[in-house]
């Protein structure tokens, strides 16, 4: 297929997105073209995604304009741009788990007769003939809920394939999928592209992107730092595009000496609702004064190791220790007063209970502390200490007694470190610190988790970013798919080395045999 | 409670606060409101014979809506009150006329007090059941407490076969007697109702800000996600709810028997209800994290006086319905009213701060 034919159906003209304060996307001019699959890379908060959903028509771009088949175009909503021919696959599945397969493709364009209402019959049988398309083995009939998630993603796919789009927009549509149902998604890709269907691709796994795309597009901080042709280019070039080279504010790691092993696992394994292993028999160690840093894919299990370790999965099995003692106790409680704490991934469901105060918020996970003869919380030393966890984090509180929701989402984060490090932990669990926070936060963040280590803390973190793994970590732990890839010390780390061993996981479950022969 | 977070919350000087500040107020308004009301139209409303009477109905209801505060804190609902206090009074009732029969021929009878502990502790054991089918079973508050309902008010007529227990002086050589002292007796000419009525309410208020459990319900009821990842034993803090709400059904229970020195199985028939309504008039959230016992009592004396007062008027039973109906309504609208003014107003300061 000669590159050169493939003529542009849709163009993104210098267009910049704004959120409140935060640039999105900056400056941007992209090229989808027609027949073919256009490649969109670049790690978490680069802008691939708020770039997808401004041509899919769920944000509407700042600055810039959009051209349609060389016509400029305004989508005022998702369904505005399905008029237009773009469906888009999000990377969040937008199912209704309480009906059917069927209903869920033709959710909003049932197919009805007349006033005698739905034609079911008729909507199954369509839903029948894109489900077998992608050879998905799933009945129109079943319930949504009751299909593993990975299936789920291909009724997702089959329902944007139904809208007959111009241009497909799939946003990581293979994170839950066997290699098996890869395969297939690529063959249905492939046909997609005979037929003149725009494909734009977005996925963290490079081999994949390298198999499939036609055009690459690499986006770093909301800017594009690079565009080729696939077949021009290897994976260092992307890693390379991908990270850049200017430094971000990190924290300089203190040389400081690692102490006596502070935590260890041993066989943590979780079974996946849908069969299978969220968690596959991980074993690892830390000692203190140690950074640990996991890095993974979506869906690699980070957060579920780690929930298993707070003792939020009650059948989860293997062995727990802190400082050499077995933790037997399965409750969370028990759990945090032996040591152990917790920064969840999702700040406002996990970390934050939104009505409550910023101090009340701090003090949550550490009442006792405050408690005098039994029962009364001793207003003084609560305030002492809510102004001391302030100061030490910087959270920039005009009053601890106001709601926690009126801080911005970096001193939010910070709260819920706070509370944390309030329980007085041993080993401090941290599922991607950074997320969603602005950069001057992310570095008040960083520099804490230095300065906990420096204390003798033993610091766990996850996080989907390369660099803040790479600059953070004393050692480096990839997982994929519920296991330990590889364990890497930082001076012998490379990103190379990560991203391959972050997609392994997945390689190695369908292709055992043939590794286990080698 | 209430009057402490409203001051301390109530931030500038700008109109959007002023009108915040006077939502907050609301229960404190609509409660001059009707007192003014009445005290203008309803002849005898201010005489102290009038506000002693009101305030032993209130009463009955604040206990029941102080218990089901702390349930809609949490996020629950506890339906079963009323039939609690119904099976309550009828433990209390049938221990001081019968006794427990010990099958061979003695019967045992027990002391007022030893009654009162006695029937408390029933009314803490359902709503232990409520709490047990709620955390451990994974019931929905709603539809468990809907159970206990129809069981405590089926056992309550079985007790005595759908019969009244009458007459409950108790015998001098039981040592039984004394039981009407709850019901009517005074201390320092406030009814002793009203004076367990302040102790409780006390001790309620304390618990929600001084103590760690209370803090709990706050954060169970605020998310609930969140305050397991914290360490928080949620299902304690709910057995806890609903215990306690089980314990004030159970006060309430002993105190209309006491009050009418006998013992009906229908009695508290739709309390719950009533308890629901002045809690929600209070402030608390049927959504569950918000609420205050401060605001709760507030609301149930609304309810109360608005209902004595239209008696007085000599307004029907059936329009009676029809304004509490619409007051509870309007409550509710400017409660959601007030959030998003407030809401608003947070998002102004956090832009003038830039």
């Amino acid at each position: 297929m000669a590159a050169e034919t493939h003529e542009t159906i849709l163009k993104l003209d210098d267009v910049t997105k704004v959120y409140s304060g935060i640039v999105a996307v900056k400056h941007a001019s992209l090229e989808l073209k027609r027949g073919a699959v256009n490649v969109l890379v670049g790690e978490n908060g680069a802008g691939k995604s708020t770039l997808m959903r401004m041509i899919a028509g769920v944000e509407k771009p700042s600055l810039g304009r959009i051209l349609l088949d060389g016509k400029e175009v305004e989508f005022n909503s998702p369904a505005d741009a399905q008029r237009h021919g773009i469906g888009m696959v999000f990377q969040e599945l937008n199912l209704f788990g309480n009906l059917s397969v069927a209903e869920n493709i033709f959710a909003t364009r049932e197919i009805t007769r007349g006033i005698r209402g739905i034609d079911h019959k008729a909507q199954v049988e369509k839903a029948n003939h894109f489900l077998d398309k992608l050879d998905a083995g799933i009945s129109a009939e079943t319930m949504v809920e009751d299909l593993p998630i990975g299936q789920q993603q291909l009724v997702e796919i089959a329902k944007a394939i139904s809208l007959d789009t111009r241009i497909l927009i799939l946003d990581e549509p293979t994170s839950a999928l066997s290699a098996a149902e890869v395969d297939i998604l690529f063959k249905v890709i492939g046909e997609l592209k005979a037929q003149g269907v725009a494909i734009v691709y977005i996925s963290h796994r490079l081999e994949e992107l390298m198999r499939i795309g036609d055009y690459i597009t690499v986006l770093r901080d909301g800017q594009i730092t690079g565009q080729a042709m696939v077949r021009d280019i290897d994976t260092k070039w992307i890693v390379r595009s991908m990270i850049g080279s200017d430094a971000k504010d990190f924290a300089k790691s203190v040389d400081h000496k690692l102490g006596k092993e502070a935590f260890r696992v041993e066989d943590i394994c979780l079974p996946r609702r849908t069969g299978g292993l969220a968690v596959d028999h991980l074993s690892i160690s830390v000692k203190t004064g140690e950074v640990l840093g996991i890095y993974g894919l979506m869906g690699a299990g980070r957060s579920e190791f780690f929930e298993c370790v707070i003792g939020q999965h009650a059948h989860s099995t293997g062995k727990i220790f802190v400082a050499g003692e077995e933790i037997v106790a399965k409750d969370t409680s028990t759990r945090i007063r032996k040591g152990l704490a917790l920064i969840p991934e999702d700040r406002q469901r996990e970390g934050l209970v939104q009505v409550l105060s910023i101090a009340s918020n701090l003090t949550l996970a550490s009442l006792e502390k405050f408690v005098k003869f039994g029962v009364h919380i001793s207003g003084e030393r609560e305030q002492a200490a809510v102004k001391e966890q302030v100061r030490n984090l910087s959270i920039k509180a005009p009053n601890p007694d106001f709601d926690v929701t009126s801080m911005s989402g970096g001193n939010q984060q910070k709260v819920v470190i706070g509370k944390a490090l309030m329980t007085n932990p041993k080993v401090l669990l941290m599922d991607e610190p950074s997320r969603g926070i602005d950069v001057g936060a992310k570095a008040d963040v960083f520099r804490t988790m230095r300065r906990l280590a420096g204390e003798g803390l033993a610091i766990l973190f996850s996080t989907s970013d390369l660099e803040e793994v790479m600059a953070l970590s004393d050692r480096i732990v990839v997982m994929s798919n519920g296991k330990v890839t590889t364990i890497l010390d930082r001076a012998d780390a490379t990103e190379e080395l990560i991203v391959k061993a972050a997609s392994e996981g997945h390689k190695s479950a369908e292709h055992k045999t043939i590794g286990e022969i080698a | 409670m209430t009057t402490a977070t409203v001051t301390e919350n109530a931030p500038a000087t700008d109109s959007g606060s002023i009108l915040l500040t006077l939502m907050k107020l609301r229960t404190f308004i609509a409660l001059f409101a009707v007192i003014a009301f009445f005290s203008i139209f309803a002849p005898n409303f201010l005489s102290t014979a009038n506000i002693i009477l009101m305030s032993k109905h209130v009463a009955l209801n604040a206990f029941l809506a102080m218990g089901m505060t702390f349930v809609i804190i949490t996020g629950g609902i506890d339906l079963s009150v009323g039939s609690i206090v119904g099976l309550c009074g009828m433990v209390a009732g049938g221990l001081i006329l019968n006794g427990i029969d010990l099958q061979f021929g003695y019967t045992m009878y027990f002391n007022v007090v030893e009654v009162c502990l006695i029937t408390l502790a029933v009314g803490v054991v359902i709503g232990a059941v409520n709490g047990l089918l709620i955390t451990k079973l994974n019931v929905a508050p709603f539809i468990a407490t809907l159970g206990t309902l129809y069981v405590a008010r089926g056992f309550a007529l079985l007790s005595s076969d759908g019969q009244t227990f009458p007459n409950l002086v108790g015998k001098t050589e039981l040592s039984t007697t004394g039981f009407g002292f709850l019901g009517s007796g005074r201390i320092i000419g406030l009814p002793v109702s009203i004076w367990i009525l302040i102790v409780v309410a006390l001790a309620a208020a304390y618990v929600a800000k001084y103590v760690p459990i209370g803090r709990q319900i706050f954060a169970v009821g605020g998310n609930e996600r969140a305050a397991r990842m914290s360490g928080i034993r949620v299902d304690r803090v709910k057995m806890f709810v609903y215990m306690f709400s089980g314990f004030c059904a159970a006060i309430v229970g002993i105190v209309i028997s006491s009050e009418l020195m006998a013992s009906h199985p229908a009695t508290g028939n739709s309390f719950e209800l009533n308890a629901i309504a002045a809690a929600v008039l209070g402030g608390t959230s049927m959504s569950g994290g918000r609420g205050t016992i401060g605001g709760t009592i507030i609301g149930a004396f609304v309810i109360g006086i608005l209902s004595d007062g239209l008696v007085m008027m000599g307004v029907s039973s059936f329009w009676q319905m029809v304004i509490k109906g619409i007051v509870i309504i309007v409550a509710v609208v400017v409660d959601q009213a007030q959030r998003r003014l407030q809401q608003q107003v947070t998002l102004m300061q956090l832009a003038k701060k830039g």
